[in-house]
């Protein structure tokens, strides 16, 4: 591959002047070139070219002392008790009064579920929509958390926040056998 | 019939404009590099299908992961002036060169106490420590809480920026570690996380 330019050289050169050779220009780019591609292959490689994205999740103030807050009925509300082993139950009311369900994370479970209870509760309400209530056990994992608030972000279900578990939750997930 | 001569062609080809176009992309990705930077545990984060792009500086990460908590804030300005305003609150003075080695110092996962002895170490020996997590309870005066405290005075006093907060977990960790970091936060007036989630589809 290399070449060698020789031309306009004097190759017979009579008598007295002796002409100096002319050098060739060109040079050889074979390992140039190849070193650059492994350059750009190595930093291809070791670059994060997808920068990290995050979700935005706003809790609500615990030190707001009820101030500017309604009572709400409580069967505009809905609760889902997140439990162990990617399994959730949800009522809407109060706890103990309505009976809970036990469903997964998947889209036909959890998104169906909220999309059918927003519908009845803003039929029923005139209009205003679910409030729903996210209580996280000890065993529920933060894929979990992240999924159910993902969920409610697709839904459209803006009234939410994420509060602790009470024991009589609890209770209603360990006789579901959702909490060991 | 005389036979038809195919010309020989010379086998070399001009590798200028090639040679151009590679070292221009070298050039753009060794500028654009930001090296991966490596976890001090292995966090696989959840996906979640809206989400939004975070901020490169006046950011702050907090990684669990295994029941352990790492503590990261970007720009190593920001990073040096945090161990100041630390050192400072627990009566631990830091030496120029303590001070340098972690503005280096991605993610870590120390009690303070521990931490002189960790920025002693030369780079090789602290990646492989087994780092046990900055201490977390339900107190008020944990020392995350004092960390991200300091982080915030110090993005303040030199960018004049609200530090903004993203939590990095791990899918499979249990709840009540996430909810201790949260809580932690939510003691000094911190309501607005960024959860650090990969894409998926809907």
């Amino acid at each position: 591959m290399a070449e060698l330019d020789t031309s306009g050289g004097g190759g017979k050169h009579k008598g007295g002047k002796v002409r100096t050779k002319k050098k060739a220009t060109r040079v050889d780019l074979t390992a140039m070139v190849d070193l650059a591609f492994l350059l750009i292959t190595f930093f291809i490689l070791t670059t994060t070219l997808s920068k990290p994205k995050a979700m935005e999740l706003i809790m609500p103030d615990k030190d707001d002392k009820q101030i500017n807050q309604l009572p709400v009925p409580a069967t505009r509300t809905m609760t889902l008790l997140l439990g162990d082993n990617n399994k959730l139950e949800w009522f809407v009311g109060e706890p103990g009064k309505t009976q809970p369900t036990v469903i997964g994370y998947g889209k036909e479970d959890l998104r169906k579920v909220l999309i059918d209870q927003d519908k009845a509760i803003k039929l029923s309400h005139g209009g205003q929509g679910m409030i729903v209530v996210v209580k996280p056990s000890a065993q529920s994992t933060y894929k979990n958390v992240v999924t159910v608030m993902d969920e409610l972000n697709i839904t459209g279900i803006d009234s939410r926040a994420i509060v602790d578990i009470t024991p009589v939750e609890l209770g209603l997930l360990k006789r579901d056998g959702l909490y060991k | 019939m005389p036979r038809v001569k195919v010309a020989r062609k010379s086998t070399a080809i001009d590798m200028t404009a090639m040679c151009d176009v590679a070292f221009l992309l070298l050039t753009f990705f060794i500028l654009s590099a930001k090296p991966k930077t490596q976890d001090p545990t292995k966090i696989g984060i959840p996906a979640a299908t809206i989400i939004g792009p975070i901020p490169e500086v006046d950011f702050s990460t907090i990684l669990i992961g295994q029941g352990k908590v790492f503590f990261n804030v970007e720009g190593d300005d920001v990073r040096k002036k945090t161990l100041e305003i630390m050192g400072d609150k627990y009566k631990i003075t830091f030496t120029p060169d303590e001070k340098n080695t972690f503005s280096g110092v991605e993610s870590f996962g120390l009690p303070i106490a521990q931490l002189k002895g960790f920025l002693d170490m030369d780079a090789k020996q602290r990646s492989t420590i087994a780092q046990p997590g900055v201490p977390v309870d339900t107190t008020n005066t944990n020392e995350l809480y004092d960390w991200v405290h300091s982080a915030r005075l110090a993005d303040k006093y030199l960018h004049d920026k609200e530090l903004k907060i993203g939590i990095k977990g791990d899918s499979e960790e249990e709840y009540p570690t996430v909810q201790k970091v949260i809580s932690t936060l939510q003691k000094q007036k911190i309501d607005r996380f960024n959860l650090i989630t990969a894409l998926k589809s809907k």
